[in-house]
């Protein structure tokens, strides 16, 4: 058994130290294997990040409410006696002021990509006092806070770094309408940075929603909390409404991503496919270039396990070290990366790329398996090497 | 059997299927080759003088027949067996030498003692002790492309003897080597017969090497013949 491993070891050392006679054809193995590796590392830390942003942005101290049958925000309506009579529901936190309730509307406005320099979709969201002051990790990085009644608004953090012209004091017009960028405000890097912000009234009158809103915030209280919420809804047929947790709303949205990370193993395993027609012609041809110092171990009375380990090997180590370049490369042009796209409601969501181990993880078994495919086929005829080969008259 | 025979071939024959020809180069042949023996095998090109070598080595099976070593069948054991036969048993030297132009002098001779239980210490000094045999202790470090074709047919003896094996094969061991090397490395094998104790099978085309072995067997047309040394 040591000696087994005593020669496994030696026949995969003595093919690493031949790899310099097919230099080039082993860094074409590692490259293609890199680049695989990159690809899906980069779909993945796509869907990784949308999906922490979604995550991170809901709490489950918060219920939001929309119209039965709407999936966001945009589809659904909510009238003001609806909102009445829901204030009166158990469940709902209060404060000195009142229920912690705040109707909100969330309408499209069109902001200049900085990167693309085209048109893309933002939310305008519309709030009161309390939906304001329920929202508590948003705090002001710069400027002031709108005036209630002024068309002045607050931008998000991701929309002032993806989008051009929403710095303070800057004056945007949606429509016919003139606004004025009075503050900058971050919530810890979740979803809310890529709206705007404005008052529900001057929203209103200016979108001509009269008095309806899209949806509905309340802070839970500690007895019944969403429970109590869902009990009242069922009860009183005017609320044709849903509830769920803000986070679970988040989470289901952030999910609508995970296409993407489906997307981006389907586009690697098809460059995996490429990969490894390369690899293994990389492997058959080492295997040719050494069939007569394979023949001679044989001879010498080596097995040809051992000669089957030692090309597996060699194809493991070119392939993994093309998924270390590879996973090297996304890390350095893409962790942190900011980008935006679409959101489940047609809206530009700002996000990072986000690397993290599991996804390293992915990208080894990727590169793991085009090493011992591709270096199983080739690692067979290694093994069947005539020993005779050995004895051939040719130097 | 006598006790002394170490190989003994019975009615071996042997073919190979070329297209749709098949090819005959042995037809019921035998022999015996006693311990402590040196034979040297001549014959023209493609008599199956290599081919002859190989069934002794267990790297080609006849088609018909026996091939006993020291009272094993060796033409019937499974490939692996016979891998670890030939571990235990053979040293080969090849005509091109075949060293690991990778590895170093002293790293091509320690690769049979990898097969061994020999802790790293004994190996050390085992290689040491046949490098030393073949003149080229100093040489221990030096990697075979920094080598004459004299010292990488040395190193292959080393090679060839460190596991101590009861028998010798040798393929033209002096057809890539000029007048004195070869007559060098011959001596070599002739002290390691005589000294040493080791069986040599040699096959060769050179009359001249043929002299160093105690006995030369004529292989034509899949027989020995009797001949007469035209020196
Ligand atoms: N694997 C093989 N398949 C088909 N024919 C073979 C094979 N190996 C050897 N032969 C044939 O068998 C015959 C004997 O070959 P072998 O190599 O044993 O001759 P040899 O006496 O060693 O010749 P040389 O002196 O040229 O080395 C040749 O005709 C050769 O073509
Ligand atoms: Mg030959």
């Amino acid at each position: 058994m040591g000696s087994l491993i005593a020669q496994i070891l030696s026949v995969t050392l003595m093919n690493l130290g031949s790899l310099r006679r097919r230099l080039w054809m082993s860094l074409a193995m590692v490259l293609a294997s890199a680049v695989v590796v990159a690809i899906l590392l980069a779909f993945l830390a796509m869907a990784k990040g949308f999906e922490e942003t979604m995550r991170g942005a809901g709490s489950s101290q918060i219920a939001i409410l929309m119209r039965e049958g709407s999936s966001s925000e945009l589809s659904s309506a909510i009238l003001q006696d609806q909102v009445n009579l829901l204030s009166e529901s158990a469940g709902i936190a209060r404060s000195a002021n009142g229920p912690l309730i705040s109707p909100e509307l969330y309408v499209i406005v069109d902001g200049i990509k900085k990167s693309t320099g085209t048109e893309a979709n933002i939310p305008l969201r519309g709030l009161n006092k309390t939906g304001m002051a329920m929202r508590t990790s948003m705090r002001l990085v710069r400027g002031r806070m709108f005036t209630p009644g002024t068309n002045e608004m607050i931008v998000g953090e991701g929309v002032l770094r993806e989008f051009s012209g929403f710095e303070i004091g800057k004056e945007v017009r949606f429509g016919k309408n003139l606004w004025t960028v009075v503050g900058v405000f971050s919530t810890g890097g979740n979803i809310f940075e890529s709206e705007l912000w404005a008052d529900i009234k001057i929203i209103q009158s200016h979108y001509n929603r009269g008095s309806s809103y899209q949806s509905i915030r309340l802070q839970l209280d500690n007895d019944g909390g969403l429970g109590s919420i869902k009990e009242t809804i069922a009860r009183e047929p005017r609320l044709n409404l849903e509830a769920q947790s803000e986070r679970e709303y988040f989470a289901s949205q952030g999910k609508q991503l995970q296409y993407i990370a489906t997307f981006g193993w389907v586009i690697s395993a098809v460059m995996a496919l490429g990969a490894l027609a390369g690899a293994l012609n990389t492997m058959y041809t080492s295997v040719a270039d050494r069939a007569k110092e394979i023949a001679t171990l044989r001879a010498l009375g080596f097995s040809n396990f051992s000669a089957f380990c030692g090309t597996i090997a060699e194809a493991m180590v070119l392939a993994v070290a093309g998924g270390l370049l590879g996973s090297l490369a996304a890390y350095l042009f893409f962790d942190g990366l900011n980008t935006s796209t679409l959101g489940g409601s047609f809206t530009q969501v700002v996000f990072r790329f986000e690397m993290s181990p599991d996804l390293f993880l992915q990208g080894a078994i990727l590169a793991l398996a085009i090493g011992f495919i591709s270096g199983f086929f080739p690692a067979w005829r290694a093994a069947r090497m005539p020993v005779i080969v050995a004895f051939r008259h040719a130097a | 059997m006598s006790e002394d025979v170490l190989f003994q071939l019975k009615h071996v024959s042997k073919g190979f299927v070329k297209g749709k020809e098949k090819i005959s180069i042995f037809d019921d042949l035998n022999m015996s080759i006693e311990r402590g023996d040196f034979v040297a095998i001549m014959g023209p090109s493609g008599s199956g003088k290599t081919t002859l070598l190989n069934m002794l080595g267990g790297v080609d099976q006849p088609t018909g027949g026996e091939i006993w070593f020291d009272g094993t069948r060796i033409d019937s054991l499974s490939e692996s067996a016979l891998t670890r036969w030939r571990a235990e048993n053979i040293g080969f030297i090849f005509q091109f030498y075949n060293l690991m132009p990778m590895l170093n002098a002293q790293r091509n001779v320690e690769l049979p003692l990898l097969l061994t239980k020999l802790s790293k210490a004994q190996r050390r000094k085992n290689v040491e002790t046949a490098l030393a045999l073949v003149g080229l202790s100093d040489r221990a470090k030096h990697m075979s492309s920094e080598m004459s074709g004299g010292q990488q047919q040395r190193v292959a003896i080393a090679r060839a003897i460190v596991s101590d094996p009861k028998l010798i094969l040798c393929d033209e061991p002096t057809g890539d080597l000029d007048r004195g090397t070869a007559d060098e490395i011959l001596e070599m094998l002739q002290l390691l017969n005589r000294d040493h104790g080791k069986t040599i099978v040699m096959v060769t085309h050179d009359p001249a090497a043929a002299k160093y072995a105690k006995r030369t067997l004529h292989l034509d047309k899949g027989q020995f013949v009797q001949r007469e040394i035209v020196a």
